[in-house]
């Protein structure tokens, strides 16, 4: 027996024809402008030569390695940082709530402000940074403008930004977790550290596979806080995949910056599925 | 279900009453038509713009143009072509000559202006900036423009130093101003533009070694990295940051620290596009007049010459129609003769010559401006820029100049990234041998 919807179809009709026009159509639309070389005005038919240029393109072999150490970096920090300062935060401290939003606050202001307000203040000769590092007489480097430091000095703002998120995810993850064992742990004698490394660490397990799967997605398709910082400077030095694609954008490349987007769509799947996957069933087994 | 109805017929009537009105005014014959004119939002831009415009609307009573303000640089180029493609532009638009506008399909979305009666006193070299397919399609927008270093002559005077006509006689200068404490080039790569200079500004230089360049570089027939003359724009980059004549903090700073720097006397030469002296002139009126310009130093004394770009246009859409593209014309020939030189003076201290016959300029022009009409002047001494004789610039020369700039890559790897980067942007125009 085929079982009726409770809805009679058109209902579907609003939500399918907004979901078509705004997502269907552009999804197979960028996929065969990725296929031309557009220039806005007219667009005549390729084949994969975009691909081949984007593939060749010598910034993007950098940014793809930018990307990944970006997206690790910002993920296993966040990681790391939010279990602890969650573990503060759910801990009998003075001014729990006031410290918990103080930790969620960047979260919610904009990006580029924060982006343009650290750039000010890693300046590597006026910046407050230097100077403060200078007083107590270390020589801070370059911190946006020397090429082995811009990546990790925007990777750690970013860490900043986001932590609030992860911790806020952390926290619920530990408040979710029984009394009883707390209880039954302490009547076996456990100390501070075995509740952390035996209860703590893998009863938080959920919360630790949303944070690694939001802020691994969060960092691979990072733009807005490395093109407020560095522009993916100095030279290439910063570039990730999406300010390579913005950058074909803003040169009128539109097909060439379409087939990047169709390629990061499918680098992003390619790593969040399986790892979604892997990290889910592990939880199952657990 | 009803209000909605309700509400919706009253906003189609909302709109088409909007519509109705100002489609009305704008077939009143020229009268009372309103005409929108879109500048860049910099400091010198917006002030022609705005002078032109007032200028114009007293002359024409029944016209009023209204200056709108975009971003500059790739942005700008962005919303340009977006605005012509969505058939949204405003009535008439100040952008860039030569490539720049070659990108703009000029055929589809600009209209052809060759046969006002004003494009016959338009200089040659603005001519040929302004040139798509054998049409013209601009007025011109402000001053020419050199490509050159600007240099401090209160330092050269105190130091005993002349102004140097090749290389060697420029690092020569470098050495004796790093020995007495100041810094001889001042480069600010915190606004990535300002990098290019030593390899744009170098193409006199280029053009004197082969006079042909220009057209074999669109035809693919010679490559930046093979050709020595024009490599050698990124071996003075490198050899300027491995000697380091740099000024110390030449990763971070912006034009306004660079153009203290030279202002005050703490860094001896700039090599940026002659129209800073304009935002010089306003933050340090007093010292003006102790800045220079010379041409890029090259290779042969006998050959060097400055290299110079032709001033922005003003276009016209093909949106524009009508009465509207009627008073558009008007506003083109406007500007385009005497008094739209007038007004351009009046609005903005000029910092070049003027691309139209009958326009000069005041006596009271900065020493950087007579500098430069020196050059001017003399035959074979300037070229254009190579971006207004060939359509083919790649968008990340400026990136790639940070690097060589910077130690981060070398002038060979940098030149040949740069040929790597500007074969996209000939495919990307269609361009045959690429």
């Amino acid at each position: 027996m085929v079982r009726r919807s409770v809805y009679p179809y058109w209902f579907l009709l609003p939500a399918a024809v907004v979901y078509g026009v705004l997502f269907l159509a552009p999804t197979f639309a960028s996929f065969w402008f990725s296929l031309t070389r557009w220039t806005l005005f007219e667009s005549h038919f390729v084949g994969l030569d975009n691909f081949v240029t984007f593939f060749r393109e010598p910034a993007l072999v950098k940014g793809f390695v930018n990307t990944l150490i970006y997206g690790v970096v910002t993920s296993g920090a966040k990681v790391v940082l939010g279990l602890l300062l969650a573990v503060v935060l759910t801990s009998r401290i003075v001014a729990r709530g006031y410290l918990r939003s103080v930790v969620f606050f960047p979260v919610l202001v904009s990006t580029i402000g924060v982006g343009l307000t650290f750039t000010v203040l890693m300046n590597p000769e006026r910046g407050l940074i230097n100077q403060v590092l200078g007083a107590a007489g270390v020589d801070g480097p370059g911190w946006l403008t020397d090429p082995s430091w811009a990546l990790l000095s925007v990777a750690a703002v970013d860490v900043w930004k986001g932590v609030g998120l992860a911790t806020l995810i952390y926290i619920a993850g530990i408040v979710s977790i029984p009394q009883e064992y707390f209880e039954a742990a302490r009547v076996d004698g456990a100390g501070a550290w075995a509740n952390f490394r035996h209860l703590i660490l893998p009863l938080a397990r959920p919360a630790t596979v949303t944070v690694i799967i939001l802020s691994l997605i969060g960092g691979l398709r990072s733009f807005d806080l490395i093109w407020a910082m560095t522009r993916g400077g100095p030279g290439f030095t910063s570039d990730v995949i999406a300010s390579v694609i913005y950058k074909q954008y803003q040169a009128g490349f539109y097909g060439l910056s379409t087939a990047g987007n169709v390629v990061l769509f499918v680098v992003v799947t390619a790593i969040v599925l399986p790892l979604s996957r892997f990290l889910n069933r592990k939880e199952v087994e657990a | 279900m009803r209000r909605f109805l309700t509400a919706s017929v009253v906003l189609c009537l909302a709109l088409t009453g909007c519509s109705a009105g100002s489609l009305g005014s704008s077939e009143d014959d020229g009268d009372g038509v309103t005409l929108t004119f879109l500048v860049d939002n910099s400091d010198t831009n917006r002030k022609l713009g705005e002078g032109l415009a007032t200028a114009f609307t007293a002359a024409n009573p029944g016209i009023t143009v209204k200056v709108e303000i975009r971003p500059q640089g790739t942005e700008g180029d962005n919303l340009i072509k977006t605005r012509l493609a969505t058939g949204d532009m405003t009535d008439v638009f100040q952008y860039n000559s030569g490539s720049l506008m070659q990108a703009l399909a000029p055929a589809k979305n600009l209209v052809a202006v060759g046969d006002q009666p004003w494009a016959a006193q338009l200089d040659q070299n603005f001519t040929t900036s302004v040139t798509a397919d054998g049409k013209v399609y601009a007025a011109p927008f402000g001053n020419y423009n050199a490509g050159a270093i600007l240099y401090n002559r209160a330092v050269y005077a105190r130091l005993g130093l002349t102004v140097p006509v090749t290389w060697a006689e420029f690092e020569a200068n470098n050495a004796a101003l790093k020995s007495a404490g100041i810094a001889p080039v001042v480069q600010s790569y915190g606004e990535t533009w300002t990098s290019q200079l030593f390899i744009l500004g170098d193409f006199h230089n280029v053009s004197a070694a082969d006079p042909r360049f220009a057209e074999k570089y669109t035809a693919n027939q010679v490559k930046y990295a093979s050709t020595p003359a024009a490599v050698a724009g990124f071996q003075h980059l490198q050899r300027v940051h491995d000697a380091g004549w740099t000024n110390e903090d030449f990763a971070s700073a912006k034009l306004d620290d660079a153009i203290a720097l030279l202002a005050e006397g703490k860094g001896a030469h700039y090599p940026i596009l002659s129209g800073i002296i304009s935002q010089l002139a306003g933050t340090f009126p007093d010292k003006v007049d102790d800045i220079g310009l010379f041409a890029v130093p090259g290779a042969d004394a006998a050959k060097n010459g400055l290299t110079v770009w032709a001033p922005a246009g003003v276009y016209l859409p093909a949106s524009t129609t009508d009465a509207k593209r009627e008073a558009a014309l008007k506003f083109l020939a406007f500007v385009a003769s005497p008094a739209g030189c007038d007004a351009q003076t009046a609005a903005a201290a000029p910092q070049g010559p003027f691309a139209l016959t009958g326009c000069t300029l005041p006596d009271s022009v900065p020493q950087a401006v007579k500098d430069m009409q020196t050059y001017l002047s003399t035959p074979g001494r300037s070229s254009l820029a190579l971006e207004f004789l060939s359509p083919v610039k790649g968008p990340a020369l400026e990136q790639i100049c940070v690097e060589v700039g910077s130690g981060i890559r070398d002038a060979k790897s940098g030149a040949e990234l740069y040929d790597e980067d500007v074969k996209k942007q000939a495919q990307q125009l269609g361009l045959t041998g690429w």
